[in-house]
């Protein structure tokens, strides 16, 4: 299966945002669900070699959220946000923090939109507003660091591992 | 300060400074003069960008050029390319969920 849908960054020089676009080959409700349902969220959040665990997941108007990334060498990555406004199907506005990262109190906001297209799909575009260039830099960049990573999973492959369950 | 490319391109002026040069080799004066900064500004723009390595100062008799390193730039184009692929395995897993979704819901409405 070709990624005909690719992932978009946009993060121009000089900026306090990052924006990310991309679509997919289903309808608008289906697409808000996996973002909002908390069995659905852990089956596609975050990198593949690092476990997730949402401890507190409230997708709605003043909900709290608390994740836990766990790498196979024990470290661990918190990260935590308040639901701002949750939208069904279009928009989910949240708050987000990396704890600890560089220290407390540098906190991102992040827009999400829902918009459908023809053909029964969905663009998602994800807005992260930083207080200053420099966290938005820095979280660019703690991205690549966990990015690398051993085994790349091709696409094809976790198609078929999710449908051979 | 950070002495690294990001900081270098975060600049107006320094990405403008690139760009003039990025064709051909200029002199201070030759860069300034498509400014409305005062001379010094340049300078220390100049500085800043030769400290993270996107200028190298060359001499040709008399003249020093600012020449253009854009090898480093590609550091930025890596930066951003990893941090796709980053939120890209997530979206792959997520195509891969919506799938199974879409074969569930169908199912349901089949029952009906």
């Amino acid at each position: 299966m070709a990624t005909k849908n690719q992932t978009k960054i946009t993060a121009e020089p000089g900026k306090h945002e990052v924006i990310i676009t991309r679509e997919f080959d289903a309808p608008r409700e289906l697409v808000f669900k996996a973002f909002t349902d908390p069995k659905l969220v852990t089956q596609w959040w975050g990198p593949r070699y690092l476990k997730t665990t949402l401890k507190t997941f409230e997708p709605k108007n003043g909900g709290n959220w608390n994740f836990i990334q766990t790498a196979p060498d024990g470290r661990s990555f918190h990260f935590h946000g308040v639901f701002h406004e949750v939208l069904a199907p279009e928009r989910i506005i949240q708050t987000f923090e990396f704890d600890d990262h560089p220290e407390k109190g540098h906190v991102a906001m992040e827009t999400a939109k829902f918009e459908s297209l023809p053909g029964d799909r969905t663009r998602v575009t994800r807005q992260y507003v930083f207080q200053t260039v420099a966290d938005r830099d820095s979280m660019i960049q703690s991205g690549m660091e966990k990015g690398v990573y051993e085994g790349n999973e091709r696409l094809d492959e976790i198609f078929e591992k999710q449908l051979v369950k | 300060m950070r002495r690294d490319v990001f900081q270098a391109i975060a600049d107006p002026t320094r990405r403008e400074i690139i760009n003039l040069i990025a064709f051909e080799s200029l002199n201070l004066n030759a860069i300034a003069e498509n400014f409305d900064v005062s001379r010094p500004a340049i300078s220390q723009h100049i500085k800043i960008l030769t400290e993270c390595g996107l200028i190298v100062i060359k001499k040709q008799g008399r003249e020093r050029y600012c020449a253009a390193q854009l090898q480093k730039l590609n550091e930025v184009y890596d930066w951003l390319e990893k941090y796709r692929q980053f939120w890209d395995e997530s979206f792959s897993a997520l195509d891969g969920l919506l799938e199974q979704m879409k074969i569930k819901s169908k199912k349901h409405s089949k029952k009906k």
